[in-house]
């Protein structure tokens, strides 16, 4: 490694990521750091996320400054052990930025997957498919109660360098027909199932969080051989409590100011919760219908404040393998849920992680399910 | 989603609502074009600056109603229509040309529901274009909203971008009181993503574009985006500032601007219509009003000078307020001190 | 022209109704219990009811400042009336609107108006409502001499016929817009307007509501058979001033006298009917002891009534707000 300058450069979180901005540097210029640690937070039009360290060494320049909004690919700093000369460092920065402002157009250019509508009966369901067909068993990523498949962005592409993808917004959700049917976690496996067929392929890894953690459960109890695995991150369906404080709020809150508390219980680390994420509920809760569909889901899903559909009976049934993973801090369904499964489920306990993992420890998450699915 | 235009943002409300409820109808000067002229071209301009191109195609003559040239008769006909049974959309081309049929709204549309004691509703959109910047001279070129905003019945909406301008004017059409809907006609291709399902923003409740702590800017329409612009300025040097944009002038969002206030203590008001009696006079009273305590430095206001819109480009630049004068009137605030202080 | 029984008395009551509501007006006007304007219709009584006979509730109609006439006409009580005139609470407009603003669009009475030329335009866009709905009903603009002269009146004469609408527009001509005599400020004829913008033109005696009636059946039935708007031209006279108060110092001496004299639409209409043998005086004088009661009643209401309080001072400026 002596001698090597590594560049740090704007990242792309998600498929749609453009730009970027840096929020914030997490180590001082001059300090040595590890590959895999946290050396900046990026924030971007979704969310706020931690950017990890693509090598060791020594971060021998901030290029970037706090506050400054780059397209992705941008050099942001320079990695380098004490042995490069800072001359070196200066030629090496000037080559870059020459290189890449000439090269930002093609870069541009490059078509990133795009969302595709796929009729399901009157329902037109958004899907976001990326991955080649490896021959093997695509991914199908179920979102939960109000979000939409960007919450799969920090995932989606890990994903995808080995499989075949398949996010989708559920009915609803995102940009998909905003007609939920009976709200049902069962009446949406029904839709799901459909979907698969529509997508072509019969069988499918599942990966399914909070309430599509519950819809993931109905999907394998109701089509067992569609389902090859499942992986189930902060689910519903495996306990009776839920935060009703969350779920109503999510649903009557319209304002900034009172729906920013609300979405903070998502995640462990407040700091996560930025305008924009915020700023893009609004904009879905907006869309004519959403406020309605939320409240027929919640309604018959959380009746009297308690979850209403106890799918553990479903772990025993299903004869393929399940994981759960499970932030510790859930404070939306509370991580005892993942207490007393059967032996033959796998159980990972995030510390220091709230109720969307695939988020605040997304790289583990990518880890769990690559080496699950395999 | 997908990228539309300001202009198109517009045409797609007005789409999903005429399909949504039979009861909407747009009327005005060549909002189709073409009927009676000799080559039987029909929908031949959409409006005069195409945004309600493709509407008469799908909804046919008896929705989409070219109307002759004359504004009190086709904006009071909008509001009889309103009072008994449709929701009329009329588009009054530019908003200049109110001079010709205030009366119909002033006194008619806006306080049918008052004067008969509650009994009325009158559902009815004014879309008109306002503001300087493209050489359309004095009589094509102002921003008219504070007489709007000054009639109680009235509601007015000054939307920023083509996101606000869906879901705004979607929210006028569902309105049941008469709304005054004003596009600046320099926005029409500005370009942003926005959602292709109906949606609606309400009335009364301002957003908060950027969120600072040294100084609170208040702008409207157009303005929204220079003060974006200044604040991003701003930021480099260390002044954070917060920028509201009201959406509405009236209703207008008097607790988010003294909220914001009380935080930064320090105000620039920018407004595009003429220095008096215009938002800016109103929103400064307010804060003088109801946040004198808050305040660390005196309040200043960006708006034009006191003229009519001049045409030529020179003095038409000069005329209207933009980011450097934003710049300036922030920094003016941020670096004040008081006596006592000094 | 044949009218069934229950027109003419539906009809004269209308007509007696209107005329002691604004001879009582005239009277409780001068104790100065009544604040405001108050325009009176006396005298022209024949028109307004020999149009509205035509009309049903889903008709509508658009009037003018005078506009109790056509208020009572549509159907509008006379007890909300005078309690509005009044100024209280139990108005039809709950105290807000004042004569010159009673409204009541369930009766598709679709307002007073105290601006000129104000009405026309709304009638365009009711027509349209009536059009579009296709609910086969009309649009009636009421305007006097003075009206037919604002531009808005006359674009709506254009934009009415450029659209094919069910309107009519119903000129009544008094000879005065306010204290100047209508042969000084109207140009040309009103003939010639209707000819100019292609429609067709009626004309009438004002005193005679079976003149009115004629016409205005006419002229009504072309408009809500789908042939597109028509004028009407009832020549009438209005017995009292512009507005209460006005000594009417621009008229000649005995002009008014001449007028009640012989030119009375309430007597015309009892002598056609009796000596016919369409009704009996009986009958008559039965309407008219009914409707002496019952204007008295109004007024002994209205002046019992509660006025307005704070709180309605902010309410009903908007739906939602």
């Amino acid at each position: 490694m002596s001698g090597t300058i590594t560049p740090v450069t704007m990242p792309k979180f998600g498929l749609a990521m453009t730009e970027g901005k840096l929020a914030s540097w997490s180590v001082k210029p001059g300090a040595t750091v590890k590959a895999g640690q946290e050396i900046a937070d990026i924030e971007t039009s979704k969310i706020t996320n931690g950017y990890e360290s693509p090598a060791e060494g020594i971060l021998r320049r901030q290029v970037a400054s706090e506050g400054d909004t780059l397209p992705v690919g941008a050099l942001l700093g320079v990695l380098a052990p004490e042995s490069v000369s800072d001359e070196d460092i200066d030629a090496f920065v000037k080559k870059f930025n020459e290189e890449f402002s000439s090269g930002e157009e093609s870069a541009a250019g490059e078509s990133a997957p795009q969302r595709k509508t796929v009729a399901v009966g009157d329902l037109d369901l958004s899907v976001l498919e990326s991955g080649a067909d490896h021959g093997g068993v695509p991914v199908l990523l179920i979102h939960g109660f109000g979000g939409d498949l960007t919450n799969w962005m920090l995932n989606q592409p890990a994903l995808a360098e080995t499989h075949r993808v398949i996010a989708f917004d559920l009915p609803g959700h995102g940009e998909s027909t905003k007609d939920v049917g009976d709200g049902t976690p069962a009446g949406f496996a029904a839709t799901i199932a459909k979907l698969i067929a529509e997508l072509g392929t019969d069988r499918v890894h599942v990966v399914g969080h909070s309430l599509g953690g519950a819809i993931a459960l109905e999907l394998a109890g109701a089509h067992g051989d569609t389902v090859a695995s499942l992986t189930l991150i902060d689910p519903a369906g495996l306990g009776t409590d839920i935060n009703m404080t969350f779920i109503n709020g999510y649903i009557e809150a319209d304002r900034r100011k009172t729906l920013e508390p609300v979405i903070q219980y998502l995640v462990h680390d407040k700091s996560l919760v930025t305008r924009a994420m915020v700023e893009n509920i609004i904009r879905f809760k907006r869309l004519d219908g959403v406020v309605k569909g939320l409240r027929t889901i919640a309604d018959v899903s959380f009746p009297d404040g308690k979850q209403g559909f106890p799918l553990r009976s479903v772990l025993e049934a299903y004869k393929g393998p399940v994981q759960v993973l499970w932030g510790e801090d859930d404070e939306i369904l509370s991580v005892s849920g993942a207490d007393g499964l059967p032996a033959s489920v796998k159980v990972t306990r995030y510390p220091a992680t709230g109720h969307m993992p695939q988020l605040e420890k997304s790289s583990e998450v990518n880890r769990a399910v690559s080496s699950f699915i395999g | 989603m997908s990228r539309k235009s300001f202009r198109q943002s517009i045409n797609e409300a007005l789409r999903q609502e005429m399909r949504r409820d039979p009861r909407v109808i747009l009327m005005g000067e060549d909002v189709a074009g073409g009927r009676g002229g000799t080559s039987g071209v029909k929908d031949a301009w959409g409006g005069v600056l195409g945004v309600t191109k493709g509407l008469l195609t799908e909804f046919g003559e008896d929705r989409v109603l070219d109307t002759p040239i004359t504004e009190a008769s086709y904006i009071g006909a909008a509001a009889g229509a309103a009072a008994t049974g449709l929701r009329p959309v009329a588009e009054l081309m530019f908003v200049d040309f109110v001079g010709c049929c205030l009366d119909q709204i002033m006194n008619q549309a806006a306080k049918f529901r008052y004067m008969f004691g509650g009994k009325a509703r009158t559902p009815l959109v004014i879309r008109a274009m306002y503001g300087a910047g493209f050489n359309a001279a004095a009589q094509h070129s102002q921003a008219l909203y504070p007489l709007f905003t000054h009639i109680p019945g009235l509601k007015v909406v000054v939307p920023s971008s083509p996101y606000e301008a869906k879901g705004l004017l979607i929210e006028a059409i569902r309105d049941d009181d008469p709304v005054i809907f004003l596009e600046n006609k320099v926005m029409y291709d500005d370009e942003e993503d926005v959602p292709d399902d109906p949606y609606t923003i309400p009335f009364g409740e301002a957003n908060l574009t950027r969120e600072g702590d040294d100084v609170t800017i208040v702008a409207f329409g157009r303005m929204v985006k220079f003060a974006n612009e200044a604040a991003d300025r701003l930021a480099k040097d260390g002044i954070s500032c917060t920028v509201i944009d009201p959406r509405t002038t009236s209703p207008l969002d008097t607790g988010t601007i003294l909220d914001c206030v009380a935080d930064t203590g320090r105000l620039v008001i920018v407004d595009e219509s003429s220095p008096r009696c215009n938002l800016a006079t109103d929103v400064a009273a307010l804060v003088a009003e109801e946040a004198f305590d808050a305040l660390k430095a005196p309040i200043r206001r960006v708006c034009p000078p006191h003229t009519p819109v001049p045409f030529a480009t020179v003095l038409e630049n000069l005329y209207v307020p933009n980011t450097e004068k934003i710049v300036a009137a922030v920094r003016s605030v941020a670096s004040y001190r008081m006596k006592e202080e000094a | 022209m044949q009218i069934a029984r229950d027109i003419l008395l539906r009809s004269y009551r209308s007509m007696r109704t209107i005329r002691e509501f604004e001879e009582r007006l005239h009277v409780e006007f001068a104790t100065g219990e009544i604040p405001g304007f108050v325009h009176l219709y006396c005298g022209e009584e024949a028109s307004g009811v020999g149009v509205c006979a035509h009309l049903t509730d889903t008709d509508t109609i658009a009037s003018t400042h005078r506009g109790h006439g056509h208020c009572i006409a549509k159907g509008v009580g006379v007890d909300g009336m005078m309690a509005e005139i009044y100024g209280r609470q139990t108005g039809v407009c709950r105290g807000k609107g004042g004569s010159m603003h009673i409204a009541d669009l369930s009766l598709g009475m679709l307002g007073a108006n105290g601006i000129v030329g104000g009405g026309p335009p709304l009638i365009c866009g009711a027509a349209l409502s009536h059009k579009t709905l296709k609910d086969g009903a009309v649009a009636i603009a009421f305007y006097g001499d003075g009206a037919s002269n604002e531009g808005s009146t006359l674009e709506s004469l254009n934009l009415a016929t450029v659209w094919n609408l069910p309107a009519v527009f119903v000129v009544e001509d008094n000879g005065y817009g306010e204290a100047t005599g209508s042969s000084y400020a109207c140009a040309g004829n009103q003939k010639d307007r209707a000819a100019g913008f292609g429609m067709p033109y009626f004309e009438c005696d004002g005193n005679d509501f079976f003149s009115v009636y004629q016409t205005a059946g006419e002229a009504i039935s072309h408009a809500r058979n789908g042939n597109g708007p028509a004028m009407v031209h009832v020549h009438l006279a209005r017995w009292y001033g512009h507005f209460e108060g006005d000594a009417m110092t621009y008229r000649a001496e005995g002009e008014v006298a001449e007028l009640r004299a012989d030119h009375d639409c309430l007597v015309n209409f009892r002598r056609r009917v009796t000596e016919a043998g369409l009704l009996e005086a009986a009958a008559l004088d039965d309407v008219d002891m009914a409707v002496k009661d019952a204007v008295e009643a109004a007024v002994v209401a209205a002046k019992a009534a509660p006025l307005p309080v704070e709180d309605d001072l902010l309410k009903d400026v908007y739906v939602s707000y």
